[in-house]
């Protein structure tokens, strides 16, 4: 088994209901989302997911030199940031990527599906 | 030359491990890939198999066996390999993994296990390209990326020549192939057939790229060649590689047509450095026996459509449009109306501008310039940058004697393209209008 980061990407900063058009339709991806989550679990992929508050709400800590830097805002400046996540097992990427369409759906995102170091 | 000649000719003995590396080459990758699980590994043995070959044979001579021999050094390499490497559990185990999935999805006629280590089942190794081949061009890979890890891992081309093949640098494509093969260790792309399910849409993947390959070596976007025969033929072998894996698959058949019936245009295609039309080529140069092959395999296809097993897809279409043209003896009895009737077809399956294109171009044979002309201007909005589409343009108009609006088009085509042949064509066309 290996597990896979699955990352949701939209412009989550976008309108009063984030990347939705309106309060039914983000109620509705909520919904969708919970039950995509409760399927991981019963199918025994799930690690570990939550999701993020807006990106503007983010801070950047530079510790690579003497002095420590903190910094405003998210680490790229970009219209689209991560806006939620998952930590899945699965066999192999096919099933992962499988998983992703599923979370994709629910979630109404583009999701990035990328492997964890194994050792 | 049987197994049983020792060429002591060192020359006949260079030839002869150049054959076997396209013979055998990918095929021993595919194996040692699936008994490792690792393919960097089983490519770089693989190499150095055929490397030691290269370095003995000349003086102790061919072995009467000369595959097991080239896949039980390539074995024995990687055995050794993997016992020097001071992380040796791990690896077992990773391959374990990989090795121990015979069952998943794979069909049953293709996931037979490599077990044992006696050299008898050296010898008659089963055939793990398919596995390969599907990896190779998997969903998650780059267009570019199959194409190249395809030539590489499969064709057995080395990447200097996979990067003069394609103008690229050859550190940039070294960097294309590593890569590739890192995701597909990292991220753990299966090395199985897909499930009945899903192989429509992956086996379109596969067939995508190998055409992808052809039309490279056929259309080369660049350079001063006007066809690149190495990446043709080499296009035409791993899809007759794929016939033979997957038998009952119409649509390879369907390519395998297609390339065969457009490789034996090719010297007519392509005199002194000139490219001639289609309609004035000399159809006694086109080859006889592709043309042949070709018609057999597409009168196949046919066959089972007949007999109502499914709709003809993409590729065998495009053969049969193929086919009319090489059955005409002369470019003015081509079946025009046959040729209309398969656009539809095609049109229908694969409903984008290109398609109606070539459409269009049929129409005006039956109709007339203008008829043509009228279904290209529509097209104007989507395949703008299409390079073929003012070529279509140019030639319309310049037949219905709108000279100017003809040069004009011909000069937007000209630019478009970076070949040396099809310029000094469009150039000579251009004058004439």
């Amino acid at each position: 088994m290996t597990q896979y980061l699955l990352s949701v990407h939209g412009s989550v900063d976008a309108g009063e209901f984030g990347p939705y058009e309106s309060h039914e339709q983000m109620m509705k991806a909520f919904e969708d989302t919970g039950r995509f989550n409760e399927s991981l679990q019963e199918r025994g992929h799930w690690v570990f997911a939550g999701g993020l508050m807006p990106a503007h709400t983010a801070t950047v800590v530079d510790g690579t030199r003497d002095d420590v830097v903190v910094t405003d805002g998210p680490y790229l400046e970009s219209k689209e940031h991560v806006g939620g996540f998952w930590v899945v097992e699965a066999k192999d990427l096919d099933e992962a990527l499988a998983l992703a369409a599923e979370g994709s759906r629910a979630c109404r995102g583009a999701v990035e599906v990328r492997p964890f170091q194994s050792e | 030359m049987t197994d049983e000649e020792q060429p002591t000719d060192g020359e006949a003995v260079t030839a002869r491990i150049e054959r076997l590396h396209r013979e055998e080459f990918g095929r021993i990758v595919a194996a040692l890939a699936r008994r490792f699980g690792d393919l960097g590994l089983a490519e770089e043995v693989t190499q150095d198999s055929f490397a030691e070959a290269v370095r003995r044979w000349p003086a102790d001579g061919v072995p009467p066996h000369p595959p097991g021999w080239l896949a039980t050094t390539a074995r024995n390499r990687a055995l050794d390999r993997v016992r020097r490497e001071s992380t040796r559990d791990a690896r077992h185990q990773e391959a374990h993994v990989l090795h121990g999935l015979p069952g998943d999805g794979a069909r049953g006629s293709y996931g037979g296990s490599y077990g044992g280590t006696d050299d008898s089942a050296l010898t008659s190794i089963p055939d793990e390209r398919l596995r390969l081949l599907f990896t190779c061009c998997h969903p998650a890979l780059a267009p570019a990326t199959r194409v190249a890890l395809t030539l590489r891992l499969l064709g057995g081309l080395t990447v200097p020549e996979i990067a003069a093949a394609f103008l690229v640098e050859e550190r940039a494509m070294a960097q294309r192939i590593t890569r590739a093969k890192q995701k597909i260790a990292a991220a753990r792309i299966p090395y199985r057939v897909p499930s009945d399910a899903e192989l429509p849409d992956r086996l379109g993947g596969v067939l995508a790229t190998l055409y992808l390959v052809f039309n490279e070596g056929y259309l080369p976007r660049r350079g001063d060649e006007a066809v690149r025969t190495d990446l043709c033929a080499e296009a035409i072998r791993l899809t007759r590689v794929l016939r033979g894996l997957m038998p009952d698959e119409p649509e390879v058949m369907g390519l395998l047509a297609l390339m065969l019936l457009t490789e034996a245009r090719r010297s007519a295609r392509v005199v002194d450095g000139r490219l001639v039309p289609l309609a004035e080529q000399d159809r006694s140069r086109w080859d006889a026996d592709l043309v042949a092959e070709g018609h057999a395999l597409v009168r196949e296809c046919l066959r089972r459509h007949r007999a109502g097993l499914g709709h003809p897809g993409h590729h065998q279409l495009l053969a049969a449009v193929n086919a009319v043209h090489t059955d005409a003896p002369t470019a003015a009895e081509t079946d025009w109306s046959q040729l209309r009737a398969l656009y539809d077809q095609l049109y229908a399956v694969t409903p984008t501008p290109v398609v109606a294109l070539n459409r269009a171009l049929v129409v005006a044979e039956l109709e007339g310039a203008g008829a043509g002309l009228g279904l290209v201007e529509g097209l104007a909005g989507t395949l703008d940058g299409y390079q073929p589409f003012h070529v279509a343009r140019a030639d319309l108009l310049r037949r219905l004697g709108r000279s100017d609006e003809s040069r004009e088009a011909y000069a937007r085509a000209v630019a478009m393209t970076d070949n040396d042949a099809e310029r000094d064509f469009l150039r000579a066309r251009s004058e004439e209008a």
